[in-house]
Formats: structure tokens, C-alpha cells, sequence
């Protein structure tokens, strides 16, 4: 099992899908994903987590990473998760307090601070 | 002895191998099925940051992780052969200290380790450090022929 990204433009958001397992040697192919598309001037990501398998501390490095350089442009980076395991993993590390979580992408292109 | 013994490079692309080992002999020793996945994230932040530290160090040796199946219960020892700094005898400029982002995300796999398993032993020496994870197991139901 490998990752897999793929994105999409919806109005001013870039989506992210991920699938697979992120991990210490997968994590660096997302952070190159997230850095290009903060270069190339999508400062607004929503990452979508629903095809993860698995995700650990190296992937959320990964997407605090994303999310450091996103408010750097005054942007943002929307996480859309709905799989128990993956959601446990933000709570014990306070992680949900970070990141704003959404049930649906729909929800999280609509949602404004 | 442990009932699994695994050695493998230290190498991000081995830490997934690892991961279903444990868990498949996790599963075997009786370890309830709800906590399979945290077996396999703990394992897998113990076996990122053993990786880490041999890295970091320019160790050769492997990463040894042992699956210990006991009555009741079930261990994950995650061993490394990085030198830590031993509380109170730390000699100038010795072990691993610096503060950057490394020691950072070693601390974020600690953290969620402690928060997934009760049962955490942490120790570190000169020679290495290792994590040791237990699990109660459930004993298999008797099955009546």
C-alpha cells in the first residue's frame, strides 16, 4: 500500500485527496505536494483524508507543516475526516483544536472562518 | 525469548513491514481486535523514531523489535543502539541535544505512543534505548469438541 494524491480547484480551494497509508516514508511525498501547491499560490487546501488508511505522527507534522505555510499566505488548510481511528489520533495529540475537521468536502469548501 | 524477533535496517520503507508483523502476531497472541490498530500505530511511532535515531547518528546496526506473548498479555519491545544522554551524566556536547524539529517529532511519536498505551516503559542509556508496550490479551474461548 503506497500513497496516493491527487487535486482539484473548487472556486478559490485546492482539494487534496489522499489515499493509502501516510508514514514516515510516505509523509514526504504529501509535505512535496503541500509545498508545491503553496508556491504555485493555492493558500487554500482542504485535505481530503477519507481514503487514508493510516496516518502517524510523521503525517501530522506533515499537515501542521501545511498548515504553518498556508497562514503564512493568510490562508487555510480544512482537514475532511469521518474514519474513528484516523480522528482518535488529532484528539490525543490536541490536534482537533488545530486543524478544523469537516464531515464532507462540500462542507469544508463552504465553510468560512 | 520472545515469540517474534524482527531486525530490519534503519529505513522508513521497513517501518510498514513492522507494522504488520506486530500486528499479525498481536492478533494471534489473543490481543482484542479494537486494539489492533493501536498495537499498530504504537509499534510504528516506536519503529519511526528508532529509525530516526540511527539516522541521525550514522548508526548501522538494525532496529530490533521484539513480540513477547505472555500469559495475559502481550509486549512490544522497540529496541535502538542510539547513545542517549543518561540523566545527570551528560558530558559536554554528549548525545543528541539538539532542539530542533527532529527532537520535535521524536516527542509528537512519544506522545502519541503514552497516549494510545497505558502500559509504557521508556528507557535510555548509553549503549541504546528501547520502548517496551504491553497489551492484556484475552484468552482464546475453549472450544468444546
Amino acid at each position: 500500500m503506497d500513497l496516493s494524491l491527487s487535486t482539484e480547484t473548487m472556486g478559490d480551494r485546492t482539494i487534496v485527496r489522499v489515499g493509502g497509508e501516510i508514514d514516515v516514508y510516505t509523509a514526504p511525498k504529501l509535505r512535496e505536494q503541500l509545498v508545491e501547491l503553496v508556491n504555485d499560490g493555492s493558500f487554500h487546501l482542504v485535505v481530503d483524508m477519507e481514503g487514508v488508511d493510516f496516518l502517524d505522527s510523521t503525517g501530522l507534522g506533515v499537515l501542521v507543516g501545511g498548515l504553518k505555510r498556508v497562514r503564512a499566505h493568510e490562508g487555510s488548510l480544512r482537514l475532511v475526516c469521518n474514519q474513528e481511528r484516523i480522528l482518535k489520533i488529532f484528539r490525543i495529540t490536541g490536534l482537533t483544536k488545530v486543524f478544523p475537521i469537516h464531515t464532507s468536502v462540500e462542507e469544508a469548501v463552504a465553510a468560512t472562518d | 525469548m520472545a515469540t517474534v524477533e524482527l531486525r530490519f535496517s534503519a529505513l522508513p520503507e521497513h517501518v510498514r513491514t513492522a507494522r504488520l508483523v506486530a500486528a499479525a502476531v498481536a492478533r494471534r497472541a489473543g490481543v482484542d481486535e479494537a486494539v489492533l490498530d493501536e498495537v499498530r500505530l504504537a509499534v510504528g511511532e516506536a519503529c519511526t523514531r528508532a529509525v530516526g535515531l540511527h539516522q541521525t547518528g550514522g548508526i548501522s546496526a538494525p532496529v530490533k523489535v521484539l513480540l513477547i506473548e505472555e500469559e495475559k498479555q502481550f509486549s512490544i519491545e522497540v529496541g535502538d543502539e542510539a547513545p542517549h544522554a543518561v540523566p545527570g551524566a551528560r558530558a559536554d556536547g554528549a548525545g543528541p541535544g539538539d532542539p530542533d524539529s527532529d527532537a520535535e517529532e521524536d516527542e509528537m511519536g512519544l506522545a502519541v505512543i503514552s497516549g494510545l498505551v497505558d502500559d509504557v516503559e521508556v528507557s535510555a542509556g548509553e549503549h541504546g534505548g528501547s520502548i517496551k508496550m504491553t497489551w492484556p490479551t484475552t484468552p482464546p474461548p475453549t472450544i468444546l469438541v
